[in-house]
């Protein structure tokens, strides 16, 4: 009996340790979104020129929705060239990239856009409302929609080149939407 | 007496219009803790350890407007939470649902009061109870203790 009670002790803060370790591998930060897969909410803003920006508009085609602001240092800067590199290299493959400044001032959002050079449609999402229908808890946030109009994938942080090609070359081998 | 009755009519206006408009303003004060009362059940996205209602972040701002614009619409608190659980998951919520797996949470604790309690009758039970034996057990040598009392006299 004694001994017994003298191994049950050290072998109780086992499940504890494997809680912790488990705990501890898993970042708070990674939330996993319940919109994979699901139809992505549909938007209608204006771009920063005034031209309308609605999503409904492109479906058919593979959509990447980025969202960013202008004090969103370095990770929107590092990202910004990508997305317009990749926007010119893709856009005559039926790919639209948008941009959607989240939290931002205006002026702020015109200097951004004009010193990184970005050609992509970028509107302003000033009440939030966008955002949390995308729940989005941070930028940068990219959402990859497939032609049927679904997201299909959420990077969270800077688009890397990889990421960006190899999704949207995925999504683009897919059929067509009928 | 018409004269009367308008007098009458005017009072109870008079009287009656600071009413309307203290149910007026208290009618607003309570959509203001409805607001507060959803925020508050919600984590904030971008500070993660304040809830949305607590939060000065803009982000929590924009939430409450946008919990403030559905329950104005008509929504009850649960279609509003469902909307926020439906886009960010549960893990949106501050205290996780009492059901499935996230039982746990609110089982184990309690289960650990209870073996606690158990294991610490049970030792209370055994020490109670030892005395009778321990005062029995020490059984000593009488030319022992004899011997003991001799030398401790010699050193006196």
């Amino acid at each position: 009996m004694k001994r017994l009670w003298r191994w049950l002790i050290p072998l109780a803060a086992v499940p504890v340790l494997a809680l912790l370790a488990y705990g501890f591998r898993v970042s708070p930060r990674d939330i996993p979104s319940p919109l994979v897969g699901r139809p992505a909410p549909a938007f209608a803003l204006a771009t920063l020129g005034g031209a309308p920006l609605d999503l409904a508009t492109h479906r058919g085609k593979v959509v990447v929705v980025n969202f960013w602001a202008s004090w969103c240092y370095p990770a929107c800067y590092e990202e910004a060239p990508v997305l317009e590199r990749n926007w010119r290299g893709y856009r005559d493959r039926g790919v639209v990239v948008m941009g959607v400044d989240i939290q931002d001032k205006r002026e702020a959002a015109e200097k951004f856009v004009g010193d990184l050079g970005l050609t992509f449609p970028v509107a302003q999402d000033l009440k939030g409302t966008v955002s949390v229908d995308y729940g989005v808890y941070g930028v940068p946030e990219t959402f990859f929609l497939d032609r049927q109009g679904r997201i299909r994938l959420k990077h969270v942080g800077a688009v890397t080149d990889e990421v960006f090609q190899t999704t949207v070359d995925r999504l683009l081998a897919e059929a067509p939407a009928q | 007496m018409s004269r009367l009755v308008v007098a009458w009519l005017a009072t109870l206006m008079l009287l009656g219009a600071p009413v309307h408009m203290a149910t007026a303003q208290s009618s607003k004060a309570v959509s203001e803790t409805a607001v507060h009362d959803v925020a508050a059940q919600l984590r904030c996205v971008v500070c993660q350890n304040l809830s949305v209602a607590d939060s000065p972040s803009e982000m929590a701002s924009q939430m409450r407007a946008i919990i403030r614009e559905r329950l104005a619409a008509g929504e009850s608190p649960a279609d509003v939470q469902r909307y926020f659980v439906d886009r960010y998951g549960e893990w949106i919520l501050l205290s996780p649902p009492r059901r499935g797996f996230n039982l746990l949470v609110w089982l184990l604790p309690l289960a650990a009061v209870v073996v606690g309690l158990a294991a610490t009758a049970a030792l209370v039970w055994r020490w109670s109870h030892r005395p009778h034996a321990a005062r029995a057990m020490p059984v000593v040598d009488p030319a022992m203790s004899e011997r003991i009392r001799r030398e401790l006299e010699r050193e006196s």
